[in-house]
């Protein structure tokens, strides 16, 4: 297994096509891991959306659509919290580099904001460069939090 | 699973009542195109009914801001109805909420527009 989340069984490894319809599928594939380890609507929608974002980062600004690259996805549920990480194999990217979009100036911008979103809805967000290439996106979510 | 449009015309109103998903993809091009073309056919009172829209993303909201910077750029308003709970949630997150006149009620949405 090339990822390791700690120890946990992962209930779920994907590789996955550079495509919007691989965004689909991770989203949906955690949906239904968070279900099993209890999270309500509320966090489940939450849950939803990082995991697009982060799978939309992968595809679009990672892989560039590249039919070559894909993107691996990887997530577990333990006690009281769901991990998912997202790779691609992209050039990297910081997400410190992305300007604020609540500054008033950035706040009529039409991008900029998947980050920002991921940031507020987990409760752990990490971004690692990966050997030769590519950026992997750790997630975490803890029952009862936020 | 995408976006569904249909616009009507309420005096010199147009409503446009979304239904579905709003996501990067086919749902954020739907209203781009929608949009786009209201506005070349010169609508500048633009009222999007989101009741019914299920789920929006980041790509979804850059578009609502896009909208809403063109049709203004052309001399037009454009508001927002019915926001669900979700929708709701994430514009008041990321500031956008006091950006867009926001009402719950259409007749009084209407009314607003100058």
């Amino acid at each position: 297994m090339e990822q390791n989340t700690g120890g946990e069984a992962p209930a779920v490894e994907k590789l996955l096509d550079s495509t919007l319809e691989s965004v689909d599928s991770a989203e949906s594939l955690v949906l239904a891991i968070a279900r099993q380890a209890g999270f309500q609507e509320d966090a489940l929608d939450q849950i939803a959306m990082a995991v697009r974002e982060c799978a939309v980062n992968a595809v679009v600004h990672g892989n560039r659509y590249s039919a070559a690259k894909k993107v691996r996805l990887s997530a577990s549920k333990t006690q009281g919290r769901i991990t998912v990480t997202i790779s691609d194999q992209g050039s990297g990217f910081n997400p410190d580099d992305v300007p604020d979009p609540l500054a008033e100036e950035n706040l009529l911008r039409t991008s900029g904001r998947g980050i920002f979103l991921v940031r507020a809805f987990m409760d752990e967000f990490r971004v690692r460069r990966l050997d030769p290439e590519g950026t992997e996106v750790t997630l975490v979510k803890y029952l009862g939090a936020k | 699973m995408s976006v569904s449009l249909t616009t009507r015309q309420v005096g010199d109103v147009t409503v446009v009542d979304l239904a579905g998903r709003i996501t990067l993809g086919e749902g954020s091009s739907a209203l781009r195109e929608a949009l786009r073309d209201l506005v070349s056919k010169g609508h500048k009172k633009v009222l999007l009914n989101l009741g019914e829209v299920s789920y929006i993303d980041s790509s979804g909201i850059g578009e609502l801001v896009s909208g809403f910077t063109t049709v203004t750029n052309q001399g037009g308003q454009l508001k927002l109805l019915n926001l669900t709970k979700r929708v709701k949630d994430l514009l008041q997150i990321t500031k956008l909420y006091t950006v867009f006149d926001v009402h719950d009620d259409e007749a009084a949405a209407v009314r607003s527009f100058s």
